[in-house]
């Protein structure tokens, strides 16, 4: 458990990636079976115990310690399992052994509502504050140490330099503590059974085409869509859906949970059917629509009729039984379209794929695109397997050309990490209305990227000597510098002032040469909206 | 009957000793001061008459450029002011020439702890107990969650991160007076004697403490090095310069903070540290409670920090307590 605490000490006070994948692979290889396995859940998922509960924790916390002191402790802290941490009185007896951490996991599970006010202090006094704390947060499933299940699963693969790809598919066949996981990656022991569960495939991806030229005899086109890209996996009698970092989305989108009856598992975008209409192929509102589904966790009656979800298909990696990915994609497209019939079609169509005969036609087709639920195009190789991750040459991704308007920049922030001493966190806005009759800018979006670190250098001291005022890490400036921002699409939001929101705005070029008052209105950016 | 000590009077801007017509620790300037010790919050310019140790009197001439007014008082010594006032200046373990301000008048004692501690330091003489009716104590840490570690822990997890980062260099933002020259002279008692290397703001008062005896061994000025140099050494700045464009001239730094409220993960996280030293100057929660009760007073006035934790312990313990509102102090980056 006091390696755990080290590790998870060391991961509240790093803030770079690559520092905390070198600290968790690190742990995972000196660590032995199952504490590695127990520690990889609670700083990913999480475990949860039923008996071990905040409420518990400061009952047996204000039997301890007067519960005044107490309160204005955690005020002052800001957590409640650091507070205990803190607050718990050193043990009389020095002779106590730390438990392990799975140790530690076979004791809180037995716990029930009545043993833990007994057995829980006993644990608490076998530690150190770090232990201690460490403990609480397992035991109460929340880490927050910012790590994502991606980072723990490049961590794992780092560690025993294993694919990521091979890591995610088999992490999700197996719980905690993941021996068998262990067993392969760490042994070299037989890969873990996968058939007949419902599991999560890694995605394959797609390069950006920038100024590469393909010839359609090998490439073939098709919509990218606005939507989510998931897949559909039905195995076991199960059907469940996951989205791009492999989360099971199934509970936001219940009417796809009987949606297929077959095992297999496919890949497509996840839309809804709106008023929006998108052109010939029809159907699916746009990512806004969307949104007001996604994150939920109760869905309403109102919502499922007025924005029933579906999922527009593009591939096909397992059937019946049947490993389709080394297939090139068009036999796979082949068996995609057999399928079809077989679904209900309330709830899957196909992705079309788009004729052109040159290469050269689909500039314009893909201009005409910005009125569509469309995203781009996707070009594929027509003898390209289904590999996880992005491979070069294979599948590519065309955008429709970014939106641009011209921001003035507003606030600044430090960033984090290499950045922490530099202002690159930048929000911009535009003006609400003539900038030389009095007019405001209202922040329309934020951006941290789109800039080379020579322009970051010059953007931090401009920063810094166009400070008008500091609130903690952000500056307001003197809004003088035009930003030309690009973004994907922009949309109506209430969160704003501006009532704007835009999608993946990043810095497209720093205008030194355009006076403040010649950046866009409000309106330029309004009339953008496509919903 | 219960004493009511009208002779000695807390007002917003510091204590007043009323017979004798000074102020202790004044947030502004006033005609007759006596000072605690030299940090910024206690230790105001422009006094008519600065009363306080000659090392006090010395670190403020560096800061406020004059000697105007100072009036010497060695430890242990005791002087009288008008008023029949007699006051003695005893060792409070903060920092160099901190004192406790000890006060007699009528048969009364009154003790004013200013900051201090009672862990071993070796800038200072330690903290001494002096038995009195009103005990004024400071409570910058005043919260049972605070319990400094031994110093040697945290100076062998510096001296740990240095060695397995022989490439880069550990930055360690320390309070420039009186933290600064401790964490250096720790290090040193610690077995480390390569040159550390220091911001430009720390530079005159090192010199100071070398001045009043306390080795620091070598010491030289980050502006003077080249980058390779700093590579596997160890750097002291003000916590300001932390992240600040300053550190960009360093090798990949570690940044590390020494300071009590490192004991708290928010507090650490808040200052971009990634490696938190719980080093203070202060007394933590343990021995401002023992200290209370070792001294015994008939009263104690709890100032200077987070009174009301203090004051809900002298209740649950029986002990008359009262919290003061002192204007003009800060959480020092302690
Ligand atoms: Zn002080
Ligand atoms: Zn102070």
């Amino acid at each position: 458990m006091e390696k755990f605490a080290a590790l998870v000490d060391a991961l509240v006070y790093t803030r770079s990636r690559n520092g905390k994948l070198q600290l968790i692979a690190d742990y995972l290889r000196s660590t032995p079976d199952p504490d590695r396995g127990w520690a990889l859940a609670a700083l990913t998922e999480g475990l949860s115990f039923p008996a071990v509960k905040p409420g518990p924790i400061r009952n047996l916390m204000m039997e301890r310690v007067d519960p005044v002191l107490f309160a204005l402790s955690r005020d002052f802290v800001g957590d409640t399992a650091e507070t205990v941490s803190l607050l718990w009185p050193a043990p009389d007896t020095d002779g106590k052994t730390p438990p392990t951490v799975s140790e530690a996991v076979d004791l809180l599970r037995h716990m029930t509502r009545n043993s833990v006010m007994r057995e829980l202090p006993d644990l608490l006094d076998r530690l150190h504050p770090e232990g201690r704390y460490a403990l609480l947060k397992l035991a109460t499933g929340a880490m927050r140490v910012g790590i994502s299940a991606r980072l723990a699963k490049t961590a794992f693969a780092q560690a025993f330099e294993v694919s990521v790809e091979d890591v995610e598919e088999y992490w999700h066949a197996l719980a905690p503590p993941y021996a068998d996981l262990f067993a392969w990656a760490a042994e070299g022991a037989d890969p873990p059974d996968t058939s007949d569960r419902p599991l999560f495939r890694p995605f394959m991806l797609a390069h950006p085409l920038e100024d590469t030229v393909l010839d359609l005899d090998d490439y073939v086109a098709e919509w990218k869509w606005d939507g989510i890209r998931v897949q559909v996996v039905h195995a076991g009698g199960e059907t469940r859906l996951y989205s791009r970092t492999g989360d099971d989305v199934t509970g936001s989108f219940p009417e796809m949970s009987d949606a297929l009856d077959l095992p297999a598992v496919l890949d497509g975008e996840l839309l809804v059917r709106g008023a929006h209409q998108g052109g010939e192929a029809g159907g699916a509102a746009s990512f806004n629509a969307l949104q007001q589904r996604l994150g939920r966790k109760t869905v309403s009656k109102t919502m499922l009729a007025e924005f029933p979800a579906f999922v527009r298909l593009y591939d096909v990696l397992l059937l019946e039984g049947e490993d389709l990915r080394d297939l090139p994609w068009h036999e796979r497209r082949g068996r995609l379209e057999a399928l079809m019939p077989r679904l209900p079609s309330n709830r899957f169509d196909l992705s079309p794929v788009v004729d052109a005969d040159h290469f050269g036609d689909l500039a314009e087709i893909r201009a005409s695109a910005r009125d569509d639920a469309i995203e781009g195009l996707m070009l594929k190789r027509r003898d390209s397997p289904y590999v996880a991750g992005r491979r070069t040459g294979l599948w590519y991704k065309w955008k429709r050309d970014p939106l641009l308007v011209d921001c003035v920049l507003m606030y600044a922030q430090r960033g984090s990490g290499k950045r922490s001493s530099f202002y690159s966190d930048y929000t911009f806005g535009c003006w609400d209305g003539d900038p030389d009759g009095g007019a405001e800018l209202l922040p329309v979006g934020k951006a941290y990227f789109g800039f080379t670190d020579e322009e970051l250098r010059e953007l931090d001291r401009y920063v810094r000597n166009h400070t008008v005022n500091r609130f903690g890490p952000v500056r307001e400036t003197d809004k003088s510098l035009v930003f030309e921002v690009a973004f994907d699409s922009v949309h109506e939001s209430k969160r704003h002032k501006s009532g704007l929101a835009m999608r993946f705005p990043r810095i497209s070029r720093i205008r030194w040469d355009k006076p403040a008052h010649e950046a866009d209105r409000i309106e330029a950016l309004r009339a953008l909206v496509r919903d | 009957m219960i004493a009511d000590f009208a002779w000695i009077r807390p007002e917003p801007h510091g204590i007043h000793v009323v017979p004798a017509d000074c102020w202790i620790d004044p947030s502004q300037a006033v005609a007759n001061a006596l000072v605690t010790h030299g940090h910024a919050d206690h230790a105001r310019g422009g006094h008519g008459r600065t009363v306080a140790t000659p090392e006090t009197l010395a670190i403020m001439e560096l800061r406020y450029q004059t000697r105007e007014g100072a009036l010497p008082v060695r430890y242990g010594e005791t002087i009288r002011l008008p008023g029949e006032v007699d006051v003695t200046y005893v060792p409070a373990g903060h920092v160099l020439g901190s004192a406790q301000i000890v006060l007699e008048h009528a048969g009364e004692r009154v003790v004013v702890t200013g900051d201090y501690k009672r862990r071993p330091d070796p800038t200072c003489p330690p903290f001494e107990v002096v038995p009195c009716d009103v005990f004024i104590t400071e409570a910058t840490f005043g919260l049972p969650v605070f319990c400094h570690p031994p110093i040697e822990t945290e100076i062998a997890k510096l001296l740990k991160a240095r060695a397995d980062h022989l490439d880069r260099c550990v930055l360690v933002g320390a309070y420039a007076l009186g933290k600064a020259q401790r964490l250096i002279a720790e290090l040193r008692r610690a077995g480390h004697h390569d040159v550390i290397w220091l911001h430009g703001a720390m530079e005159r008062m090192c010199r100071l403490y070398e001045e009043w005896g306390v080795g620091l061994g070598e010491l030289r000025l980050v502006t003077d090095a080249t980058k390779d140099e700093l590579r596997g050494a160890i750097v002291v700045c003000p916590p300001s310069a932390l992240n600040d464009r300053w550190s960009r001239r360093l090798p990949d730094p570690i940044t590390a903070m020494a300071s009590g409220w490192m004991r708290v993960r928010q507090r650490a996280r808040q200052r971009n540290v990634e490696l938190p030293l719980v080093i203070s100057d202060h007394a933590d929660w343990g021995e401002l409670t023992r200290t209370i009760e070792e001294v015994n007073p008939s009263e104690s006035w709890i100032t200077h920090g987070r009174e009301e934790a203090l004051l809900r312990w002298c209740q649950l313990h029986q002990r008359r307590a009262r919290a003061l509102a002192l204007v003009g102090y800060e959480d020092e980056d302690d």
